[in-house]
């Protein structure tokens, strides 16, 4: 289901015409503390629908290159046009990695499914209809453990379908026109929905997250909210706690960040929870969250929802998907990412604060796996991987793949450090220099002359300029203060550029320090 | 005897002893155009008789330098698509239909684009955003529809063969009501690729020809598995042209009795059983029975094609190219005004009518008691198919109930105009192949076919039974005085 401006406006009209009371449709966050306390006594009820791009070569229904980001209008053929004419034929690798997600979800892949036409116009939707699945979806009844706040939580999945994607209208600032861009049209999505299973915001998030975790090791997708390569929508009702029944919901829209879900369910709680308590109900309907204001409006009510109109697609003849090719698929799966943070921790000691970092990213996981043939100690990895090495990634913000680094030359640098070939502040600054140039550890040592020095005579002359340059900490430090010793030290490791062994710095100094 | 009034067969022969050249043909068939095409209006657009013809005859296709048309509805690259509707008004497919492809690889030289009902939806041709197209038989009367001008583009010699659709009988009645050969294939024996769907579960594209030779003939061209098609069926397309010379000796025919009920013209009801004794005379034995849901076909069949063709020809709507009509001042939005306004001035109004129709047995509440309910006598109108042909090779029924009727007679009502396809309707139902042959004039002299039925892939029967019959008679061979 897509945001749709034309029932967006049309949706706000309506509102304006019924005259609704304020609380219902425009509630602006303005609950009292005593307001706050008596929502505890409603639970939460939300249910998350996750739209996924799949990266397949070419699109679900036409053999035109499934890219983002080129020229307007340039992966586009007559099926993908919706030409008069033209027929969709189904692209067995999108299917293959549908299949994929779903086994990874632990969903029953029917053997015999089929797709439907869901009928609605807008101008991004070339046919007037989405090639969707309705009553059929090719599976079901899947579940994700989660790592909620309170340990590990079941979420079940309730169905995973596979359908085509729309292209994008383009609103020029000048002009009157609105343009369409048709590269998006009939890229293979991936519609997951969950089960109302989740209770609070940061249960929402975490599932998002670890859904995505998910789908990135089965590379099938980039997973990139920005560019809408994963959208999310949001149910979510409440009902007084301890009970069970469902009340009315609301379905969140517009989010673009997994933040933005959790922010638009914790405002919607306190808006639904302010209605009731105002003796008031919750009305049916599809609202859109404002991230400028930070609050949620309604799009369109029950009664304007859409009526899709749902028939079996006549141009796509029901799928067989046999046992065989489901046992290949799953054989294929690769390792997800519980297991392995299982793994991590088990075989190679890693706390679980650590394995779940390393984990969470699969290039990261995947290299630190690759020092680890290299070089036999995975906890000085992991050390310098969620250390220097995430830092430089945080600062350039590149991720593990555009980084200049490859696993020879991490596990060559974390050996000179382990060797007291160089400091570790040495190392930190050669790692730098490492992205930079793209020379090895060992050229940069060599050239910039910067193993460690541990040789007393050559590091005097060093000390005696800082005792010169820094008369007031010497001061200090006969007057008591130890922490002046550190920035001395400290000063000895800058002025050698690191390359002094700071152990050693710190007893000439002590030894100078007495005898002045 | 003019080149214009052979057939694709004759022709054949002709180029290969080199008594004629495509470009003879091409020449009278251009003075025939000039001579009757302003009676009959076969034509959407003005044909182009200055194909390129230097070495047509001497390629080795099946059609090499064989003059074609094709249905109004059939992309070719470059040339106006339009289904006759002004909704489509300067539409230029950019790419070849499959059987168009298919027909070009085998030096078939296409003339043009014919007449039709708009988006095929229709009997008599009289839909058409353009014209209707006269009978040749009687300019007075239709030629039927929807590929009417397919067919009496044939029957008057204005083209040597011609590529019809059906979906409810729209190649087979007009071919009856021009006396001509209409085939429909088996759903999936033909390429859908670049026909403009109206059904999509039941449009199939078939040739119109002056004999079953020739229609034998050019569906071998057409016929066959298309990648680009996820409906056409992967099977070898067998030799119907030796096929259909096998003798008729041992076949079994069955004769539905609800095919010759109440509404049946007496003239057509004694022409179908005069073939009927002249088959027997050529060693078929025929049996009576029963398609007890027959009488269901006609409202299963208004459901779930108008249902799909509701969603099919949702797509034009002004945005992307044919006709875009502006949101008037008193529209509120001005994307819902383009669309309401281009769709309005764009459809004619049996389209509009069979679009509210569909639109209205998909709607939500509406769903179970419409399309559901008839996809399930759908598929009990296929297994009365199934159990005839358990004890029978072939069903002969009348093609039509009626022989033309006049222009305007049924355009006021359209129950009367959907009745005229109530013998053609359910072998689309059912996917089973039909074909219309002539088998007699009515005493007025209008043409009259009937209808074999075969099992899925049997069209070499079909042609097997409808090509001895007309070896003995002559039916095919009188031509309209015009």
């Amino acid at each position: 289901m897509r945001d749709d401006g034309l029932t967006r406006r049309t949706g706000r009209l309506a509102n304006r015409l019924t005259g609704k009371p304020a609380k219902n449709c425009l509630y602006t966050h303005e609950v009292s503390d005593t307001k706050h306390a008596e929502m505890m006594n409603y639970e939460p009820v939300i249910g998350l629908e996750v739209h996924v791009q799949l990266k397949t070569a070419t699109k679900a229904f036409c053999g035109c290159a499934n890219i983002f980001g080129s020229r307007e209008n340039t992966h586009v053929c007559p099926v993908c046009l919706g030409l008069p004419g033209s027929l969709p034929v189904l692209n067995e690798t999108a299917l293959k990695s549908a299949v994929k997600v779903a086994l990874a979800l632990g969903c029953d892949v029917k053997h015999f499914t089929k797709f439907d036409r869901k009928n609605y116009y807008y101008p991004d939707l070339p046919k007037n209809f989405q090639i969707s699945q309705y009553d059929m979806p090719f599976s079901e009844n899947g579940k994700m453990d989660i790592r909620a706040q309170d340990g590990v939580k079941r979420i079940r999945v309730k169905r995973v379908h596979l359908e085509e994607d729309a292209g994008k209208l383009i609103h020029p600032e000048s002009g009157t026109e609105s343009l369409v861009d048709y590269n998006r049209a009939g890229t293979p999505l991936l519609e997951i929905v969950s089960e109302p299973d989740l209770h609070t915001p940061e249960e929402a998030y975490v599932y998002l997250t670890d859904l995505k975790l998910i789908l990135q090791y089965l590379d099938v997708s980039d997973c990139d909210m920005e560019k809408g390569s994963l959208r999310c929508d949001a149910n979510i009702s409440l009902r007084p706690a301890g009970t069970s029944g469902l009340g009315v919901k609301a379905e969140l829209k517009n989010m673009n960040s997994f933040r933005a879900v959790r922010q638009a369910l914790e405002y919607e709680i306190k808006r639904q929870a302010a209605v009731l308590e105002e003796g008031g109900s919750v009305v049916q309907e599809t609202r859109l969250w404002n991230e400028k204001k930070q609050l949620t409006l309604p799009m369109r009510s029950k009664e304007e929802a859409h009526d899709y109109r749902y028939f079996p697609e006549p141009d796509l003849p029901p799928f067989v998907i046999s046992a065989e090719e489901i046992d290949t698929i799953k054989k294929e799966l690769p390792e997800m990412p519980a297991q392995r943070r299982r793994r991590f921790m088990e075989a190679f000691g890693l706390c679980e604060k650590d394995a779940s970092t390393v984990v969470a990213s699969k290039s990261f996981a995947d290299f630190f796996e690759a020092c680890l043939e290299l070089y036999g100690q995975p906890k000085k990895i992991v050390h310098w991987l969620i250390g220097p090495v995430s830092f430089q990634m945080n600062t350039r913000g590149q991720d593990m793949a555009e980084l200049r680094l490859t696993p020879a030359a991490l596990t060559e640098l974390i050996d000179l450090v382990e060797t007291g070939k160089i400091s570790q502040l040495a190392g930190k600054d050669v790692l730098q220099e490492m992205l930079e140039s793209g020379k090895s550890a060992g050229k940069i040592v060599v050239e910039e002359n910067l193993a460690q020095v541990s040789d007393a005579g050559a590091l005097l002359a060093v000390i005696q300029e800082v005792l010169a340059a820094n008369k007031k900490s010497v001061d200090d430090y006969k007057a008591g203060k130890e922490n002046a010793l550190m920035f001395l030290v400290g000063q000895v490791m800058r002025l050698s550029r690191g390359k002094a062994n700071p152990k050693t710095a710190r007893e000439l100094l002590v030894e100078k320090l007495r005898s002045l | 005897m003019k080149l214009h009034g052979l057939t694709a067969w004759e022709l054949r022969l002709r180029f290969q002893d080199g008594s004629a050249a495509p470009a003879d043909v091409l020449s009278d068939l251009k003075g025939r155009y000039q001579a009757v095409e302003e009676k009959v209006r076969a034509f959407a657009r003005p044909p182009h008789f200055e194909e390129d013809v230097s070495g047509s005859s001497s390629g080795a296709g099946a059609l090499q330098g064989i003059p074609a048309v094709i249905k109004d509805n059939i992309c070719r690259q470059g040339d106006p698509t339009e289904c006759c509707s002004r909704i489509l008004k300067g539409f230029v497919a950019p790419y070849d239909a499959t059987v168009v492809e298919k027909l070009k690889k085998s030096g078939a030289l296409i003339l043009g684009k014919t007449n039709m009902d708009e988006f095929a939806f229709g009997s008599s041709c009289e839909t058409s955003c353009f014209y209707p197209t006269r009978n040749p038989w009687d300019l007075g009367r239709v030629p039927g529809g929807s590929s009417g001008g397919s067919c009496a583009c044939v029957a008057a010699d204005e083209t040597i063969v011609a590529l019809g659709s059906d979906t409810g009988g729209s190649i087979r009645q007009p071919a009856s009501l021009c006396g001509v050969v209409g085939m429909k294939p088996t759903y999936g024996r033909v390429s859908r690729y670049g026909l403009v769907a109206f059904a999509s579960s039941l449009d199939q594209i078939g040739p119109i020809t002056k004999d079953v030779r020739d229609n034998a003939l050019v569906l071998s061209v057409i016929a066959g598995h298309d990648g680009r098609d996820a409906t056409s069926v992967d099977l070898p397309v067998p030799d119907y042209l030796k096929e259909m010379e096998k003798d008729l000796k041992g076949m079994r025919v069955a004769v539905p009795r609800e095919y010759f009920v109440e509404g049946i013209d007496p003239e057509v009801r004694e022409a179908v059983t005069q073939a009927k004794a002249k088959l027997g005379s050529l060693g078929v034995t025929f049996g009576e029975v029963s398609l007890p849901h027959t009488e269901y076909a006609v409202a299963v069949y208004y459901i779930v094609a108008t249902a799909e063709a509701s969603s099919n020809l949702a797509r034009f709507d002004g945005v992307q190219y044919g006709l875009r009509v502006a949101a008037a001042p008193e529209d509120a939005s001005a994307l819902i005004g383009m669309y309401k306004q281009t769709r309005d001035k764009g459809f004619g109004a049996e389209a509009k009518r069979r679009l509210i129709l569909g639109t209205y047995v998909l709607s939500s509440g509406y769903y179970d008691a419409y399309y559901l309910r008839a996809s399930k006598v759908r598929r009990l109108i296929r297994e009365d198919f199934d159990k005839v042909f358990k004890d029978f090779d072939l069903i002969l029924t009348p093609t039509s109930p009626t022989p033309a009727f006049r222009l305007g007679e049924k355009t006021d009502n359209p129950l009367s105009m959907y009745l005229s396809d109530i013998y053609t309707i359910s072998t689309n139902l059912a996917g089973v192949p039909a074909m219309s042959v002539p088998c007699g004039f009515s005493k007025a002299g209008l043409p009259i076919g009937m209808q074999i039925i075969g099992r899925p892939f049997g069209e070499a029967d079909l042609y097997r039974l409808a090509f001895h019959y007309e070896q003995n008679t002559s039916w095919h061979k009188q031509k309209p005085k015009l």
